[in-house]
Order: structure tokens, then sequence, then C-alpha cells
């Protein structure tokens, strides 16, 4: 069995008030396997978005990590020194987010923000640095790479602006890319187009892929394996076939027969959306049990 | 499909004249955000509009609410006109068409209590009786699922799911028989947003409500609608029943869309759903007009272009014979 590339184990996040701690996460425990696209799934407030502040080091107080790991090809980031974290962010583990003009610099050309990135962790030169650029706005599809490297954020589409945040996110091909909520705020055709982008680019490059969203559609399609989160717990955990065809916890069944299904109503007509809180009286035991299931055992045991 | 429609948008447009254009930057362009649009509305049902950002959807909810002035074309309701000359007043309007915004928080007022909000129109409306609005409050309220002392509160007290709750409640109070939805649900978790869609359903059969519904989504659409229009640069490309529309979609655009919704079914059965359908022989000499590859030109006026039926009620935009 190969040495996963993330191994978060047990890890414990707590929001430090005075009177006490809050717990935000409570044992989160996956790995990411070299090369593979690991999705965390839930809704607002589950604590998919910070873990993965948690395993950049970017979390700001009064959040912290009580408990747990985050071991990255073999060291304990949790234990880094700040200045060691920061060559590893953007050369190491890259990540984007939702929205990508808050990513980009309104001020710089798309060209230079690139290129900064080959400067910053490879010591390129400038001028150097600048034909990477323009090679890599290539490798995203962004038509004219030549002109638009001198483009301003502003003078791009949404579409095209996520499009630079990806070159600049795989300019120092890392090893494990966290998107969040990447394609959220992008029409369906856009989305479909940028997913297609993320999914090509990583696997040729032997990226592993931390994705992070609310929708279970997006995530079906992208992901190999998912974890489900809920209430700051990773209540199941499976291959994403055995999963989305199989869910075990309530409350992934419940998450998943409250989804209208494109082309359900053709096949079984209007079926009411099943209603959570109706089905689940008292959410308070849904943290209580938890399905994780080996890799590539799709019908075992819960752990 | 006989007698009046309850509401009918004819040929409509809507141009917005743009700054900036022309050699020095001084001129001034037409902006085409809607290309001669018509649609009718029957009491009772669900009609769809989709299609993605900039296709002129919500430009054409906002005439439907007259928010925004046709710049040709007609809005009918029940036979009479709805805009332009001889349009009934803000008032009348207010009691046949409601809007259900897509973000609750920023259209609710901050400053009042749910019941001053549902309250307000009905006392514009010419209710006196306190008692009288009262009890029409608490009714509502709880018709959409909440408790009738939530009346005293203010909307930052409540979560986004019963916010939506409040606004749906709003558009209600005053029994519009058109409720416009734009974006409903676009803005919720996955599930409030079935608490949400089987409100609007259980809603829409206890008052008989018609809902003009916009949306991208289209798992959403094809659960909610009766019929529906695919819209792209101003243009409807294709309209039908929702089984048209779902089971048999024709024009090239409407195919991409449901292709490419992420849907957990779709993704895992793994394969593309357009390949699924049969394509249907267009007349001859005729092709698609705006197959959704290119992006129109929007300050042009659009080739000439016409909706024509392929089957009873299944209606897409093919080109003029050339």
């Amino acid at each position: 069995m190969t040495e996963p590339l993330l191994d978060v184990r047990n890890l414990d996040l707590v929001l430090s008030r005075r009177g006490g701690n809050v717990p935000i996460l409570q044992d989160i425990s996956f790995q990411i396997m070299p090369g593979e696209t690991y999705g965390l799934v839930g809704e607002s407030g589950s604590g998919k978005s910070v873990t993965s502040l948690a395993i950049m080091g970017l979390l700001k107080k009064p959040l912290k990590v009580s408990g747990g790991q985050v071991v990255f090809q073999g060291q304990d980031l949790l234990k880094l020194r700040p200045r060691r974290m920061r060559d590893l962010r953007g050369d190491r583990v890259a990540m984007i987010f939702q929205e990508p003009m808050t990513a980009l610099n309104p001020l710089s050309t798309v060209g230079r923000q690139i290129a900064e990135m080959y400067v910053l962790h490879q010591g390129k030169s400038w001028r150097e640095a600048r034909r990477l650029a323009i090679d890599a706005l290539d490798s995203v599809k962004v038509p004219n790479p030549e002109r638009r490297v001198g483009n301003y954020p502003h003078q791009m589409s949404g579409g095209l602006r996520q499009r630079v945040v990806i070159a600049m996110a795989l300019a120092c091909d890392p090893d494990l890319l966290i998107a969040d909520e990447p394609t959220t705020a992008l029409d369906v055709t856009v989305q479909a187009e940028v997913l297609r982008l993320i999914k090509e680019l990583c696997a040729a490059r032997g990226t592993a892929v931390l994705f992070i969203s609310h929708d279970l559609g997006v995530i079906a399609s992208i992901c190999q394996r998912v974890g489900v989160m809920y209430a700051g717990c990773l209540v199941e955990e499976n291959d994403t076939v055995a999963l989305f065809s199989n869910p075990r916890h309530a409350y992934t069944r419940g998450l998943m027969g409250a989804l209208p299904r494109l082309g359900s109503r053709l096949t079984h007509g209007r079926q009411r959306l099943v209603d959570i809180d109706s089905v689940i009286a008292d959410r308070s035991v849904l943290t209580k049990t938890r399905f994780i299931t080996p890799r590539g055992a799709a019908n075992g045991e819960s752990a | 499909m006989t007698g009046t429609p309850l509401l009918q948008i004819d040929d409509l447009h809507v141009r917005f004249p743009i700054a900036g254009g022309g050699l020095l930057g001084t001129g001034r362009r037409l902006l085409h955000a809607v290309n001669g649009l018509s649609l009718t509305l029957e009491k009772g049902e669900c009609l769809s509009i989709v299609g993605e950002s900039g296709c002129g959807k919500s430009t054409t909810a906002l005439t439907v609410m007259g928010l925004q002035e046709p710049s040709s074309g007609s809005v009918s309701f029940r036979g009479a006109p709805f805009s332009g000359p001889g349009a009934p007043g803000r008032m009348q309007r207010a009691k046949a068409v409601q809007i259900v915004f897509q973000d609750p928080y920023a259209s609710l007022n901050p400053r009042q209590t749910v019941h001053a909000s549902l309250a307000a129109p009905l006392r514009l409306h010419g209710i006196r009786s306190a008692s009288e609005i009262a009890d029409r409050v608490e009714t509502m309220l709880i018709n959409v699922g909440l408790t009738a002392d939530q009346a005293r509160r203010y909307p930052h007290e409540f979560s986004g799911g019963q916010r939506q709750r409040i606004g749906i409640a709003r558009a209600l109070i005053l029994e519009p028989e058109i409720v416009v939805l734009d974006e409903p649900v676009s803005a919720l978790d996955v599930s409030i947003r079935a608490q949400i869609i089987n409100l609007l359903l259980d809603l829409q059969e206890k008052y008989g409500l018609s809902y003009l519904m916009i949306s991208h989504d289209l798992s959403v659409v094809e659960h909610m609608s009766d019929r529906v229009a695919v819209m792209f640069f101003g243009q409807i490309v294709e309209e039908g029943s929702w089984q048209h529309i779902f089971a048999n979609p024709v024009h090239p655009y409407t195919r991409r869309l449901i292709a490419e919704i992420p849907d957990p079914d779709v993704a895992i059965r793994a394969r593309d759903p357009a390949a699924g359908f049969t394509d249907v022989p267009l007349p001859q000499g005729r092709s698609f007009a705006m197959d959704g590859s290119n992006t129109p030109d929007v300050f042009t006026a659009p080739t000439p272009s016409e909706l024509v039926e392929i089957d009873p009620g299944h209606r897409v935009r093919l080109s003029l014979r050339d």
C-alpha cells in the first residue's frame, strides 16, 4: 500500500473564548493518496472550509487546532515553522478559492501575477517567468495567451479569471491542490469547462486534489473518494460510486433525498423532496455514528 | 390552452443605452437585452425561464413586475394591457403580480419587524382594522411554516431558510395571482432548499398560484415546472412542456445545459446524457439559430430567426430560410 500524500489524523479544532473552548471540528481523519481527487461535501457551517484552512496553516484567532496531526509527505504541517509553511504554500500545496477576484490583485496584470510564482518559488528571471506565464495561460486554455498576459483581472470574465487562478496554483507543479468551491460562482456551462480543466490538468501532472463543495453533483463528477461533513464531524466516507449508490449514514441519505435529481421526475413522477428535519427529529444524534468504508471495499464494515 | 391566458408577453424588446462607444468613447450603444420574447402563462401553472448570466431572464421578470419599461412589445394581464399606455397603477399591479427574490436578506428591511413588513402592503391596500391585519399576518406566517409569535422579530434573527419563508409570506400577503420567483432557492443549502421547494409547491396547490420562475438550476426547474423556456442572449431558443425539454431537448444549447448540469446520477452513470437524445430532422434548408457555440454580439440586433413548432407546444428557434 502506498503512503498517503496527506494524512489528517484526529484533527480537533476549537474556537477559543473566555470561559471555554467551543468545538468546531471533532476528530477529523482522512487520507489523500498521491494523484487522488478527494471530495469534502457538506452544508454551510459543516466545517469543510475550516478544515482546508487548518491544513494550510491559515487559521486566524480565535480558531486554533487543539489536537491531531496533519502529515504531508511525512512531516507534520502543524509543527512547521511559519516561514517553512510559507515556502510550502504555493509550491507543494496550492489553493484555489470560490471568488477569483479576491485571489487576484486588481492593480497588477495577470501575467505578472502568474510570473511571480516562478520568480518567488523557482528563482527564475522575470523575463523567463513571463514566457512561462504565457505557457501557463495556454495550458489552462485561455485564448490568445500572448495578448491576455497583459490583461488586468477586471478585463476578464469570471470563467477566465478562474482559469488564471488555476494557472497560478499549478505553476509550480504542486503535489496537492486544495480547491474550495472553485466553480460555485460560475454559470453551468462555464463550471463544466473549469471542472474538466481541473480534472485534465491534475490527471496529467499527477496532482492530488482536495475538492471542497456543497454541490453533490460537482463532487460526484470530479472525485474518486468523498467524505461527508456534518456539524464539524466527518460522518461518512467512501469511494464515490459506492457513496452515491449506497449512502449509509442517515444524514447522507437525507441530503441525497433532499436533492432534486435530473431525470427523476421523468422516470418516477414528482416525488416530494426529503425534509431532513422531519425525517430526523434530533439532529444531535447524527454526529454519534460514522460510516468510514476503506478504499476499494465498497461494502466493507463501518469503522 | 383556450381563451385569454393569465399573462401574455408579446414580442417584448428591452434595450439599454450604454455609454462609451464609438471612436472617442462618447457614443452610445444599445445593448439588446431581450429580443422579441413572447410567452404566455396560464392560471395555476409554473413556467420557468432558464438560462445563464446575461441571457435576459431577470430583465424579463422585471418587465413583468412593471419595474422595467419595455422598449417595444407588450405585457398583458387577463387580456388588458399591463405595460405602456392603459396600464394599471402600481397598486392594482401589486395585487396581480408579486416577486420572491433570491436573497431574502437583501430584500427585507432590517429595521422592520416581520409584522411591519407584512402589514405594510395590507395597510396600503386599505385594510384599516389592526385586528384584521394581525389575523392575516398570523395566518400567512403559519402558511409558510413559521409561528405567529415570530412576527415580532427582525430579519437578522432568522436563518436563511426562515428568511426566504418571510420573503414568500410577503409576496403572498396580498393574494396575488402570479408570483415571480427569481432564483428562489439558489442561495440556500441543500436541506433548506428542499424545504422551500416543497413549500412553494404546497402553496401553489393551495392557492392556485401561477409561478413565473427564473432559474439557472435545471434540476430544480425539472422538479417544479409545467413548462420551460430556455433563453440564450435575449431570445428563447427552445420552449415546451417540461417533458419536451427534459426528455426530448432539441436545441443544441438546451442539450448542452442539461448535459453539463452536475448531477450525481449522471456523473455516476459516467456517460454523456446528450448521447441519449435522438436528433429530430429539421425542415429542409433550416438550421438552429444561435446554437450556443459562439457568443453573439449583444450590441447588434440579432439575425432574423423564428420559433418553429416541431411538436404541439414544443418550439425551437431556427434560422430563417436563406
